[in-house]
C-alpha cells in the first residue's frame, strides 16, 4: 500500500453541498485515523444544506469501517437532509445495512455517586454481609450437626473410604511439613530464649519456656494455620468447583445430602487429623528447642528431659490437644461452607477460596484467645 | 457466495484452509491418521463424525491448541509450522473462535469481552470500541442492555451469541465453530442457523462449523465433511453424502433423525 493513495476521507464545498470522497480501505487497522477524519469532517459540516458521500474509491470495508460511514450519515443527518451515498461497492451494501440497524446509544456505565455516600454504602454493606456470614454459618454448623446425628442413628451410611481418603490426603500427606515447619519454630524459640535468659544466668529456664509455649499454644496454632491454608482452601476449591458444574445439585437431585456425602467426610477427617498433627507438631517443636537448646545453651537432652518433667505438669499438654479438634471443626466448616457459597464465575472461586483461607485463621486465633480466658478461669 | 469485504489476500479459487496427512495422538492412541482436508474461502463447512472421533481435536490442531505428529496445516496459504511468534499473532487476529461452552471470560462484562481483544490489537478510542461493541452485539441479535451484563447472568443462548459477537470483534476472515446450536432449543437453533448465515454473507466469513445438528447441516452449510477412522472419508455438498455407501456415512445421513431433519426427501426427489 503506497503512501500515494489518496486520502481515506476528503471533504469538498460546492456551494451549499457538501461533497465527501473515501478512498482506500476503511477498516479496523485505519480505525484512528478514521475516526478522526469522521469526526473532523462533522465538526465543520456546518452551513451547508445538503451533503452527499461517494464511497467508489473505497475498496474495503470492515464492521470498523460501517459504524463510522453510519456515525458520518447520522452526524449529517441530524443538520439536514440525510445525505445520499453514492458508489459503494454493492458488496458492502448488507453490512452497512446491518450495522444501521441498531440504535448505537453506548448504555451509560456508571452513575456519579458521593463519595460520602458511597462510603457508608460499603460500610453498610459490609456489616450486613458480615451479619449474613454469621448466621451463614451457624446455619451450616446446624446442618452439619444434624448430619453428623443423623449418621450416628445409622452408622453404616458414613462414607468411610471417603473420610480414610481426606484423612491420607489432610493428615498423612501433611506430616513433612508440620514437622519441619514445628521443628524449627520450637529451635527458634529456644534460640532466642537462650540469649535473652543468659544475661540473668537462668539458661535452664529456656526449657520452660520452650515446653509451655509450644505445647501449650504454638503446636495447635501453626498446625491450625498450616491445615488452614493447605486443606481448608482445598476444600473450598473442590466443592466450589463441584458446584460451578452442578455436581452439587445432581447429588440433590438423587436424593443424597451433599453435607452428608461432601462436607462430613472431610470434616470427621479433619477432625481426627488435626490432634494427630499437633501431638506430631509439639514433639518436633520440643525437640527443635532441645537440639538448640544442646547446640547453643549447652544443655544436655538430659538434663533437658528432666527440666521438662519438673516444669511441664501434664495439663499444660492437655490443654494444646482439647484446643485441637475445636480448631478443626472451625477450620472444616468455614472451608465447606465457602465452597458451597461459590458461584458460577471463575472470579467466585478465587474469592470465596481466599476467604476460607482468611476467615478460618482468624477464627482459630479468635477461638484460641477464648480458649485462652477460659483455661484461666479455671485455673488450668 | 459473496466474495470477502476487505481485500483478501487469498485468490478465491485457493483453498483457504489445507490440511494434510495430519496426524494427532495421545500417547498410545491415534485420533486423526493421515487426514486431509480443505476448505474453500466464502464457504460454510460442516464436519460430521462420531463422539470422540477427532473433530474437535482437529480444530484445536488447526488453531495451534493440540500439537500434531506430522502432516502440515496451510491457513491463509501459510504453513503453520514456518510462522514466527509476530506473523503467528498476525494470522490469529483473523481468525474468531467459538468455543462450545462460549469460553466468556467470567470475570468480564460482555462489552468487556468483546472489545477486549479489541483494546489489545486495534489503535482507536474507546467511544468507537463501544460503539462497535454495541454493534456486534445488535448483530448477533442481543439487546444492548445485555453489555453491562456478567456472562453467568447469561441464558444458554445468550452466552453462545455473546461468545459470537466477541469472536467476531475483529472482523475475522474464518470463523471456527464448535457445536454452535449444541444445548439450545430447536428454536434458538435454528435462530442460530439464520444468524451464521447473514452474518457469513454480510461479513464474507469463511465459516468452518464442527455440529452434530442435522437440521444445521441442511440448512446452513455449502458443504460438508465426514470424519471416521481418523480422516476424512466424504466431503462434498449434502448429494455427495447421501450418494456415500461408507456404513457411518450411510446410517448418519439415512437414520431417523436425518430422515426427521428432511434429508430423505431429498433423496427421493432426485
Amino acid at each position: 500500500m503506497g503512501a500515494a493513495e489518496a486520502p481515506l476521507l476528503a471533504v469538498a464545498r460546492h456551494g451549499r453541498e457538501l461533497v465527501f470522497v473515501g478512498n482506500g480501505r476503511w477498516i479496523a487497522v485505519h480505525g484512528r485515523a478514521l475516526e478522526e477524519l469522521v469526526d473532523a469532517a462533522l465538526a465543520d459540516s456546518g452551513g451547508a444544506d445538503s451533503a452527499r458521500i461517494d464511497f467508489s474509491g473505497v475498496r474495503a470495508l470492515d464492521t470498523v469501517g460501517a459504524v463510522l460511514l453510519e456515525r458520518l450519515i447520522r452526524g449529517l443527518g441530524a443538520a439536514m437532509p440525510a445525505p445520499a451515498l453514492v458508489g459503494l461497492e454493492r458488496r458492502f451494501e448488507p453490512l452497512l445495512d446491518e450495522v444501521s440497524r441498531g440504535c448505537h446509544e453506548v448504555p451509560p456505565a456508571t452513575v456519579y455517586v458521593n463519595p460520602f455516600v458511597g462510603a457508608l454504602n460499603v460500610v453498610g454493606r459490609t456489616v450486613a454481609e458480615t451479619a449474613r456470614d454469621g448466621e451463614q454459618f451457624i446455619e451450616f454448623m446446624g446442618a452439619a450437626t444434624v448430619a453428623m446425628l443423623r449418621v450416628l442413628a445409622r452408622p453404616t451410611t458414613f462414607r468411610l473410604t471417603s473420610m480414610v481418603y481426606h484423612l491420607e490426603r489432610t493428615g498423612f500427606r501433611a506430616v513433612p511439613i508440620i514437622a519441619l515447619m514445628t521443628f524449627l519454630i520450637g529451635a527458634i524459640i529456644a534460640q532466642q530464649g537462650i540469649f535473652h535468659f543468659r544475661r540473668f544466668g537462668a539458661t535452664t529456664y529456656v526449657v520452660d519456656m520452650v515446653g509451655i509455649l509450644t505445647l501449650r499454644e504454638l503446636g495447635v496454632l501453626i498446625v491450625s494455620i498450616m491445615v488452614a491454608g493447605r486443606s481448608g482452601s482445598a476444600f473450598t476449591a473442590e466443592l466450589g468447583s463441584m458446584r460451578m458444574r452442578e455436581e452439587v445439585d445432581a447429588l440433590r437431585v438423587m436424593g443424597f445430602d451433599p453435607i452428608e456425602v461432601l462436607v462430613l467426610p472431610r470434616l470427621v477427617a479433619l477432625i481426627i487429623a488435626v490432634p494427630l498433627l499437633t501431638f506430631l507438631g509439639s514433639m518436633c517443636a520440643l525437640v527443635g528447642g532441645g537440639l538448640t537448646a544442646w547446640v547453643y545453651g549447652g544443655i544436655s537432652p538430659e538434663i533437658f528431659i528432666a527440666r521438662l518433667q519438673e516444669a511441664i505438669a501434664l495439663n499444660t499438654f492437655e490443654v494444646g490437644m482439647i484446643k485441637a479438634p475445636f480448631m478443626a471443626a472451625i477450620i472444616g466448616l468455614i472451608a465447606c461452607m465457602e465452597g458451597m457459597r461459590v458461584g458460577g464465575s471463575a472470579e467466585s472461586l478465587g474469592a470465596h477460596t481466599t476467604a476460607s483461607v482468611v476467615k478460618a485463621i482468624f477464627l482459630v486465633i479468635v477461638l484460641d484467645g477464648l480458649f485462652a480466658i477460659f483455661f484461666a478461669a479455671i485455673n488450668m | 457466495m459473496n466474495p470477502a469485504p476487505s481485500d483478501r489476500t487469498v485468490p478465491s479459487r485457493e483453498p483457504i484452509i489445507r490440511v494434510r496427512d495430519l496426524v494427532v495422538g495421545f500417547g498410545e492412541r491415534t485420533i486423526l491418521d493421515g487426514l486431509s482436508l480443505d476448505v474453500m474461502p466464502g464457504e460454510i463447512l460442516g464436519f460430521v463424525g462420531k463422539s470422540g472421533g477427532g473433530k474437535s481435536v482437529l480444530t484445536r490442531t488447526i488453531l495451534g491448541l493440540t500439537p500434531k505428529r506430522s502432516g502440515t496445516i496451510e491457513v491463509f496459504g501459510e504453513d503453520i509450522d514456518t510462522l514466527n511468534a509476530v506473523e503467528r499473532r498476525a494470522m490469529e487476529r483473523r481468525w474468531g473462535v467459538l468455543f462450545q461452552q462460549g469460553a466468556l471470560f467470567s470475570s468480564l462484562n460482555v462489552k468487556q469481552n468483546i472489545t477486549f481483544p479489541m483494546r489489545e490489537y486495534l489503535d482507536m478510542s474507546p467511544r468507537l470500541m463501544d460503539e462497535l461493541a454495541i454493534a456486534k452485539i445488535e448483530m448477533v441479535g442481543l439487546s444492548p442492555d445485555v453489555a453491562e451484563k456478567a456472562p453467568s447472568e447469561l441464558s444458554g443462548g445468550m452466552i453462545k451469541r455473546a461468545a459470537l459477537a466477541r469472536s467476531l470483534a475483529l472482523d475475522p476472515e474464518i470463523l471456527f465453530l464448535d457445536e454452535p446450536t449444541s444445548g439450545l432449543d430447536p428454536i434458538g437453533a435454528g435462530e442460530f442457523d439464520e444468524l451464521i448465515t447473514t452474518l457469513q454473507q454480510t461479513l464474507g466469513l469463511t465459516v468452518f462449523m464442527v455440529t452434530h445438528d442435522l437440521d444445521s447441516l441442511h440448512t446452513v452449510c455449502d458443504r460438508i465433511a465426514a470424519l471416521a477412522d481418523g480422516r476424512v472419508i466424504a466431503a462434498g455438498p449434502i448429494e455427495t453424502m447421501l450418494a456415500s455407501d461408507h456404513p457411518w456415512v450411510f446410517a448418519y445421513f439415512h437414520g431417523k433423525r436425518a430422515r426427521a431433519a428432511g434429508f430423505a426427501d431429498q433423496q427421493r426427489g432426485r
